[in-house]
């Protein structure tokens, strides 16, 4: 379990902003701005942001879909950043993601018999009789019935297709599965019935999931360990339990005050945040949250702060813990 | 394209619990619709893409068989019957040089037909390329490509074709490959940006992710997702080039004579419009006839074909 499958260090993406008649750079948004964090062999590791805050961009460039700017993945021990496109490829059945839009990421020309069994012919298996047992067998894992296999994306209901996505991406029996924001899409009722398979598949597979989710109580539900995110950078990584009960950093608590609880008769301060989001094109010097934290101090205009433990695995960045 | 408007054919609940299992048995027999064979349903239920159809038909019915509906030769000079008017003999009355018109025009739509056929192949061809590797490798590949586009979009496209078959020299297979030509951007814009829309998909995304390659993703995920308004550019592409064809045989650039080819059967027949209305209304006829059936069958399978015209 304490073994880490993935480290990210320093990960950057900038998208360059272009404009002028010959297109040229005149700035760039910083989508994700120098994000570290391991993930342990086995576990679940959520990330939670408002949208926009680059925790897509994150798992996107973890697995070289986006280019990233700069920084190191380390997967297996093994640099992947710097890897061929060829030797990116072979690599990439053990690395999988889960998209968050199943009416999107579906091929509409193809039939669930190609979408599942493509995976499988190009890292080669090229028997089809092959191929099509795997693929029924596939479909049975995540809930759907071998005759599913003829049928066409719009032929399903957006639970359907998210499970004919995972399918997908198990396909090669990955080590590591990138969930991006698997569940936002679908009816809570669906909602649910996804997040247990997934539950499910990890014991049976012995899968390690990123879960990336902008619903707290879903991250709750399925996580380990749970990171935060605000304005293309992490503030905050530590169990969930810990994240829940104790958080240390401002923007997770406002953020965790915003949770409805179930129970109307109880009571919880909420934090308002004032004002909006800064753009992520011309952050805010020294730390990011400084605009809107309750807590600012001078200090926090001029430096960034350190991602750090401040306690036993907690991370935190943030000046009043220094 | 998106399939989204059509409802999903059972819900959730039937798959996952097992009491439900029986109903299932039912839910196999549902024939797995395949986006063709729906629009194919869709356009038959368009009366004008129908008539279109026929139209087209009957002229691809009518070169095959030119030989056969006809005794007469479509190059033989009979200068005793020069200028006849319809009659049983000659159903649309003779030409100045007394051949039978239609004979000329069964013929002329044999010549008509191939070079809309080729032309739009060749534009079709050769414009998917470039307009496949304009968009999904973008960038400087794209700049270049796309200015290309440009210059050749600037001229007047029947200028164009003067200009192309003015270096090649008059005659039949110079002006398809001209018409090719001037029709290549056309089907390169339109499948660049198909291409740039559908890079930008989740499920190309995917494919990616999967771990294909470039060759996979183009030739399994964006083409078979781009096809459908290259369909609909042939289908209008093939009468725009037929009337470009005639256009350049009027000029006398395109099919030399004796060939019966309609346009050119139009300028040699001019002189005659007082004297000989039907030399010049039957290949003028033949023209519009064509060009409106592939703009019938265009037009209804655009709206078959691209959802946001569906209502």
């Amino acid at each position: 379990m304490q073994k880490p499958i993935l480290e990210v260090d320093g990960l950057k993406k900038y998208f360059d902003i272009k404009g002028g008649p010959i297109g040229r750079k005149v700035g760039e948004v910083k989508a994700v701005d120098d994000v570290s964090f391991m993930v342990m062999e086995g576990e679940i590791l959520g990330i939670v942001g408002e949208s926009g805050c680059g925790k897509s961009t994150t798992g996107k460039a973890i697995l070289r879909l986006i280019e990233p700017t700069a920084g190191k993945v380390k997967f297996q021990d093994k640099e992947i950043t710097n890897l061929s496109s060829s030797e990116m490829r072979s690599l990439r059945k053990d690395m999988q993601i889960i998209f968050q839009d199943p009416y999107a990421s579906l091929n509409p020309r193809h039939t669930v018999e190609k979408i599942v069994g493509e995976p499988l012919l190009v890292h080669g298996m090229t028997s089809s009789i092959q191929r099509m047992k795997r693929v029924r067998e596939l479909l049975e894992v995540v809930g759907l019935s071998p005759y599913h296999a003829k049928r066409y994306p719009h032929q399903f209901s957006g639970g359907q297709r998210q499970r004919v996505g995972i399918a997908r991406a198990l396909a090669n029996n990955p080590k590591l599965v990138i969930c991006d924001e698997p569940v936002s899409a679908l009816d809570v009722s669906i909602q649910s019935q996804i997040l247990n398979l997934m539950e499910k598949l990890r014991d049976e597979f012995n899968l390690t999931y990123i879960f990336i989710a902008h619903d707290l109580s879903v991250v709750k539900h399925i996580s380990d360990r749970i990171g935060v995110m605000y304005l293309g950078r992490m503030v905050e990584l530590t169990d969930k339990n810990k994240l829940y009960d104790d958080p240390k950093h401002p923007y997770t608590q406002a953020l965790l005050s915003a949770v409805p609880l179930p129970d109307p008769d109880l009571r919880r301060e909420r934090i308002i945040l004032k004002g909006d989001v800064p753009s992520p094109a011309n952050p805010p010097s020294g730390c990011a949250f400084h605009t809107r934290c309750p807590y600012a101090m001078d200090i926090c205009k001029e430096v960034r702060p350190d991602f750090k433990p401040v306690e036993d695995n907690h991370f935190v960045a943030c000046h009043l813990y220094e | 394209m998106k399939q989204d408007e059509k409802k999903p054919i059972d819900t959730e609940q039937q798959i996952t619990s097992p009491q439900n299992r029986e109903q299932q048995a039912d839910v196999e027999q549902i024939e797995a619709v395949s986006p063709w064979k729906d629009a194919f349903r869709q356009l038959r239920k368009n009366r004008f893409a129908v008539a279109g159809l026929i139209i087209i038909i009957f002229f691809i019915i009518l070169a095959i068989v030119a030989p056969l509906l006809t005794s007469y030769s479509y190059h033989e000079q009979n200068l005793a019957n020069r200028l006849q008017p319809p009659s049983g003999e000659h159903w649309m009355g003779t030409d100045d040089l007394g051949r039978d018109i239609f004979t000329r025009i069964a013929y002329g739509a044999r010549v008509s037909l191939q070079v809309g056929f080729f032309a739009v192949i060749g534009a079709l061809v050769f414009g998917t390329f470039l307009g496949i590797i304009a968009g999904y490798f973008g960038r400087w590949v794209d700049m270049i490509i796309s200015r290309i586009f440009d210059i050749l979009l600037a001229f007047p496209s029947i200028l164009l074709a003067i200009a192309i078959v003015a270096i090649l020299g008059a005659s039949l297979q110079n002006a398809l490959i001209a018409i090719a030509i001037i029709n290549i951007p056309i089907f390169g814009r339109i499948v660049r940006s198909r291409v740039i829309s559908l890079r930008a998909e989740e499920y190309i995304m995917a494919a990616k992710a999967q771990g294909m390659k470039n060759g996979r993703i183009i030739f399994h995920h964006i083409l078979p997702n781009s096809i459908t308004p290259i369909i609909v550019q042939s289908t209008l592409g093939f009468g725009t080039a037929i009337l470009e064809a005639a256009a350049l045989g009027f000029l006398g650039l395109g099919a030399q004579p004796p060939t019966p080819e309609w346009g050119q059967m139009l300028a040699s027949s001019r002189e005659f419009i007082q004297l000989a209305p039907w030399t010049l209304v039957m290949p003028g006829l033949s023209i519009m006839l064509v060009v409106l059936g592939f703009n019938l069958v265009g037009d209804g399978l655009r709206d078959v074909l691209d959802p946001k015209m569906r209502n």
